[in-house]
């Protein structure tokens, strides 16, 4: 398995697991976070069990930190790797042609979506961290709904939280197949998962940026 | 006098083993000496031109032990031009229970070739024939299955069983990958020293033996010497001295043609295979010709119309094809042998559809053009796949649905190629062929144990003469090529290796080699400052016509003669006034082509000298004089022999010598597939 | 047709090449791209200049060794062929035609148009292959039925000519379409079953070692590819790599 990783493939095969990991992160944090649409109570209930409990807050947040930072560190490094495997530009070069925009500019989107995720972290972590760990402000269960609404006032906001929701989706319509095929899945799985994928990769962000206009026109 | 009183050869020595044919390739194989595997780790051979019988040897020698280096001028050995073998390869295995035996395929194969073969290497072809396909199948060579999982096999030209196999329309490109992943073991075992991107341009003989050859890095132009205990030429045939056939546009004769200057004889030139379905020519600017597999005579049918009016119509373009109803149809092969119908022999299916076009039937542009018709094919598996499919067998959309589909999985990607090549849909209008220069039989002379007349050099495959006789069937290429690679050569030359043991590692800076380098420098010196005014392709464009007008699938003792007047002028011209742009010590393709087309210029000479000398038709070699009141191809008893040249210089006062061809075991008789 | 060449000139691996531009008439719509270069390079002889080198032999589509990058494609615009049997008629009258060698570090340019692709053969002297000598004694042919499927699937993956045009489609140059269809090939056949695990991890090894990019899914091989290899036979080797390295 050692030598696995050390391969090409072994590498793709780390970045497909990172990544169907942050898909399932991402699926079980746009399910907490539609409960807001619905239900102020809920989703504060469900925001104070994830920022109070043990294991969520000590096991599982450096897990999912360590393989986002995983994901883009590994992103960053076959994407110079394979930059130096193909060091001669084509002077003319149709890539529309044979591929789509999404699947040959995965740095690019994946670009956008850290972009946001570093202003996701001001807005919502780092306020988090600061609250608990540091200032040790006292807890109030019903804080969080508060928090979210509020950070949706200024429309501006809210347009780049859509423009990286659309980047996102780019990125997913090509990461989900595309981890599954690194993974070595079976044509026949991947064929089928196709469609589930499409959904998937559309839903989620459209969702997220459902929930955003939505609190922005409801202050 | 090197010729006995009834004139054939005494020095042509066939050594052919003695006791019952059948017996013959074993016993042999028992006698000869072998060579241990200690020893063989001191004995190098250079194997030259990588298809399927170099491939196959070097591949097969290095398992044995020997040290091998081989050379091919491709970028990879992959590449070499067996891999444009589409139809298949034959091999006795009867898995089809149609009667097929070793005999019947020997037997098939010396008639095919119109008696014109050494029958006792033609049985050992046959004989082993059934041991390629069990070593491809364990190579891994993905061949076409049935659904039982069991080999599936087709019937090919010239022959009434199906033991032809099969990997769609690429079989050539299979097996070789198969001797290619071969040879790639070896290699990596540093048993194989692999040569790319270098061609042979002389051999070097040491005391009368070859010891080894001097090579042209293609990339860096250096010259090289290489040396060995023995060399084999695995280096194909010559039908590119016709500039236009079916050949890579790399294939050439200069490795052959080097052997003979040297020593070897080259025997039977003039026998070339004109192939019958081929893509017929567009314009003056064609570079060579596509072949369409005879595969596709299973279930075409080939016609032209029946009245000139017709013929004249279709080539204005004013009348399709489909238009024409049944009955104003000549399905002229089936009219005229109608036991084998579409699937007679090449030379009879090729002379036949000449025959049609010189008449004036004729049907591109050209007029040089005969269909090649899958309508009924399509009517006939769409209506027993609606039987299959208990679907209404009478729903013609639905047969023509239903049968194209078939067509398309048996011949798919032949019929993606032509469309791309034509712009025309042969599912809805009929294929265009026309006949094309395809394989050389003739090559260099060798013995039963596929020796040259040189000691110690040998000539396997295509480069050699042995097993087709004057003309070959379909899909026996690749087995010669194979059963030459794999079963024959590495036993024989270890009979020669076993006196060599001794030897010692052969110097190559040695006087001859010294010499034969500096010879090689100066010729390549002499082109690149010729300073001349025309291009390397003026003058192989312009030996191509002399040899298809006059030398071509009809000939006479006048063209013939003029052929040799028009050559030898031609030849001088060339000297005088090719140009080759370019300096030696680059990568230089006119430099290369310049080579290979002044050896072409000498051999398309004995060429037409050979087909001068052999008064009588017999298979691809075809003299007006000599035919039936029907038109058939008229042998001569007297020619029964193999006319093997000596070079004594130019080409056209080569030396003949005649090999006796003896039939034991099969009775000479009028070819016929009527 | 009159048309407007740009072709990469490069006098050998060292030197520096460049775009140079050439104008070219009477070219029929029936020649082939290959016979439409041979017209380019009788005028450049005959006008003293260097003819522009390129790779090619059969000239039917099965050799591999034609190449070149045409106005932003392996293989020019259409599809499922290979240069050699793409036609002018798939060109304009004063169309502006770029043509370019296949582009990756591990297809260093010999000159102009011509590149080495040795890579490749090195990658299959590292397992490209199904170890068994030739005795003649193998047995017999049809002593093991194969599924029809898996032999079709077989046949399919090894219809790949070698000729790169993946690695040349590919944004990362990456050799996976090529190294998986071989290890398809025989991962699909019980011959090939038994030293299934070495030829892998020892074909991707030196894949990796020549300097090939890695595989991002985009999919631009298999379209690329004059023979329709499919994409799957890429997921098939990782499946087959990760089956090795848990055996291990």
């Amino acid at each position: 398995m050692k030598n696995l990783f050390s391969t090409s493939i072994g590498k793709k095969f780390a970045m497909a697991i990172s990544a169907i990991f942050l898909m399932i992160f991402l699926l079980q944090h746009f399910i907490i976070n539609i409960t807001s649409v619905f239900s102020e109570d809920i989703f504060n209930m469900l925001s104070h069990f994830m920022g109070t409990n043990f294991l969520v807050q000590f096991i599982l947040q450096p897990i999912l930190i360590a393989g986002v930072l995983f994901h883009f560190i590994m992103g960053f490094y076959l994407e110079i790797q394979n930059r130096k495997a193909a060091k001669y530009e084509y002077q003319k070069e149709k890539g529309s042609a044979n591929s789509t925009w999404m699947s040959r500019n995965m740095i690019t989107s994946g670009l956008v979506i850290l972009a946001f995720l570093v202003l996701h972290f001001i807005d919502f972590w780092v306020p988090e961290m600061n609250h608990k760990y540091i200032e040790f402000l006292p807890e109030d269960p019903n804080r969080y709904f508060k928090h979210l609404v509020h950070k949706f006032e200024n429309p501006l906001r809210v347009a780049m939280y859509c423009l990286a929701f659309v980047l996102l989706a780019l990125h997913l319509l090509h990461g989900f197949t595309s981890s599954l095929r690194s993974m070595g899945t079976n044509k026949r799985y991947v064929a089928s998962a196709k469609t589930a994928g499409i959904i998937y990769s559309i839903g989620i962000p459209l969702g997220f940026c459902v929930i955003a206009i939505f609190h922005y026109l409801n202050q | 006098m090197t010729n006995s009183k009834n004139g054939f050869s005494k020095i042509l020595k066939s050594n052919v083993p003695d006791g019952p044919i059948d017996k013959k390739w074993t016993s042999h194989k028992n006698k000869i000496n072998l060579v241990s595997p200690a020893n063989k780790r001191n004995l190098d051979v250079i194997v030259v031109g990588t298809g399927l019988a170099g491939g196959s040897a070097a591949a097969t020698l290095a398992e044995l032990g020997y040290n091998v280096k081989a050379f091919c001028f491709q970028d990879s050995p992959r590449r070499a031009h067996s891999i444009a073998a589409q139809g298949g390869i034959n091999a006795a295995k009867n898995y089809q229970g149609d009667g097929d035996s070793v005999y019947r395929l020997f037997y098939d194969t010396v008639k095919g070739g119109d008696y014109r073969s050494r029958e006792e290497n033609v049985y050992r072809l046959a004989e082993v024939s059934a041991n390629i396909i069990d070593q491809c199948v364990a190579q891994g060579v993905p061949f076409a299955r049935d659904y039982g999982g069991l080999l599936d096999n087709r019937s090919f030209g010239g022959v009434l069983v199906s033991r032809t196999f099969y990997a769609k329309g690429q079989t050539g490109q299979q097996l070789l990958l198969g001797a290619y992943s071969a040879m790639n073991r070896q290699i990596a075992r540093g048993k194989i020293k692999m040569y790319n991107r270098h061609e042979m341009l002389d051999i070097v003989l040491v005391d009368g033996k070859a010891r080894g050859i001097i090579a042209r890095n293609l990339v860096t132009g250096e010259i090289e010497r290489h040396s060995a205990h023995a060399v084999v030429l695995g280096s194909g045939g010559y039908g590119n001295v016709f500039y236009l056939s079916t050949n890579a546009m790399g294939s050439n004769v200069t490795a052959a043609w080097k052997a003979h200057k040297r020593g070897a004889f080259f025997a039977n030139p003039c026998f070339t295979q004109i192939h019958p379905t081929c893509i017929p020519v567009s314009g003056d600017h064609q570079s060579k010709l596509t072949l369409m597999s005879e595969s596709l005579r299973n279930d075409g049918r080939i016609w032209v119309p029946k009245n000139k009016k017709d013929a004249e119509a279709v080539r204005e373009g004013s009348l399709s094809p489909t238009e024409i109803p049944e009955e104003n149809r000549d399905y002229f092969l089936e009219r005229r042998y109608p036991a084998f119908g579409n699937l007679v022999p090449r030379d009879v299916a090729s002379r036949a559809a000449k025959e049609r076009c010189d008449a004036g039937f004729g049907v591109n542009k050209t007029g040089e053009a005969v269909y090649l018709d899958f309508a009924s094919a399509i009517i006939r598996y769409g209506k027993e796949q609606a039987l299959v499919n208990g679907q209404d067998d009478s729903d013609n959309e639905l047969v023509q649905k239903l049968g194209k589909e078939v067509v398309k999985k048996k011949y798919g990607n032949l019929f993606q190629m032509y469309e791309k090549i034509v712009d025309q849909n042969p599912y809805e209008t009929p294929m265009m062929i026309y006949p094309a220069v395809h394989y050389t039989m003739g090559g260099v002379w060798v013995d039963y144990n596929l020796m040259t007349t040189v000691p110690g050099l040998y000539a396997i495959g295509e480069a050699n003469f042995s097993d087709h006789g004057s003309n070959r069937l379909g899909a026996s290429a690749l087995m010669q090529g194979l059963a030459d690679g794999y079963f024959v050569l590495p036993y024989t030359i270890g009979d020669y290796l076993s006196k060599d043991i001794s030897t010692g590692p052969i110097p190559n800076d040695s006087k001859e080699f010294l010499s034969a380098e500096k010879e090689v420098k100066e010729k390549i010196e002499f082109f690149v400052s010729n300073n001349g005014s025309k291009s390397v392709d003026y003058f192989h464009k312009k030996l191509g016509k002399i040899m298809w007008n006059k030398c071509g699938m009809a000939r006479t003792k006048e063209t013939l003669k003029e052929a040799i007047d028009d050559i030898s002028s031609l030849r001088k011209e060339f000297y005088k006034d090719v140009k080759v742009p370019g300096f030696s010590d680059q990568f230089n393709e006119e430099l290369a082509k310049a080579g290979r087309v002044s050896d072409f210029l000498e051999l398309g000479e004995l060429f037409a000298k050979d087909a001068l000398q052999r008064e009588e038709s017999c298979g691809g070699h075809f003299r007006e004089e000599y035919q039936t009141p029907e038109g058939e191809a008229k042998r001569r008893k007297e020619f029964q022999y193999v006319s093997a040249w000596e070079y004594k210089g130019e080409p056209k006062d080569a030396e003949l010598h005649k090999e006796k061809l003896v039939y034991h075991n099969i009775e000479v008789k009028e070819r016929s597939y009527k | 047709m009159k048309l407007k060449l740009k072709i990469w000139r490069q006098k050998n691996s060292e030197s520096k090449g460049k775009i140079i531009d050439y104008d070219i008439e009477n070219i029929s719509p029936d020649m082939s791209f290959l016979e439409m270069l041979d017209v380019l390079n009788a005028d450049l002889i005959s006008k003293d200049e260097d003819p522009v080198s390129f790779d090619h032999d059969c000239r039917e589509g099965i050799c591999g060794s034609c190449s070149l990058f045409i106005n932003g494609q392996a293989h020019g615009p259409d599809r499922l062929v290979t240069t050699c049997q793409l036609h002018m008629r798939k060109f304009k009258d004063g169309d502006t035609i770029y043509i370019e060698p296949f582009r990756a570090k591990a297809f260093p340019v010999i000159k102009d148009l011509v590149v080495d692709r040795s890579a490749f053969d090195r990658i299959q002297h590292a397992g490209g292959y199904i170890s068994v000598n030739t005795s003649g004694n193998t047995q017999d042919a049809n002593s093991i039925p194969i599924n029809k499927d898996d032999a079709d699937s077989a046949f399919d993956a090894a219809t790949c000519i070698g000729c790169g045009a993946c690695v040349a489609a590919c944004k990362n140059s990456s050799a996976m379409l090529f190294v998986g269809a071989k290890v398809s090939q025989y991962s699909l056949l019980p011959q090939g079953q038994t030293e299934a695990s070495r030829r892998v991890v020892n074909m991707v090894n030196q894949m990796d070692l020549e300097g090939f990019g890695n595989c991002s899914n985009t999919g631009a091989c298999e379209v690329e590819c004059p023979k329709g290899i499919s994409l799957d036979n890429i997921a098939r080797m990782n499946r087959e790599l990760l089956k090795a390295s848990v055996k291990k």
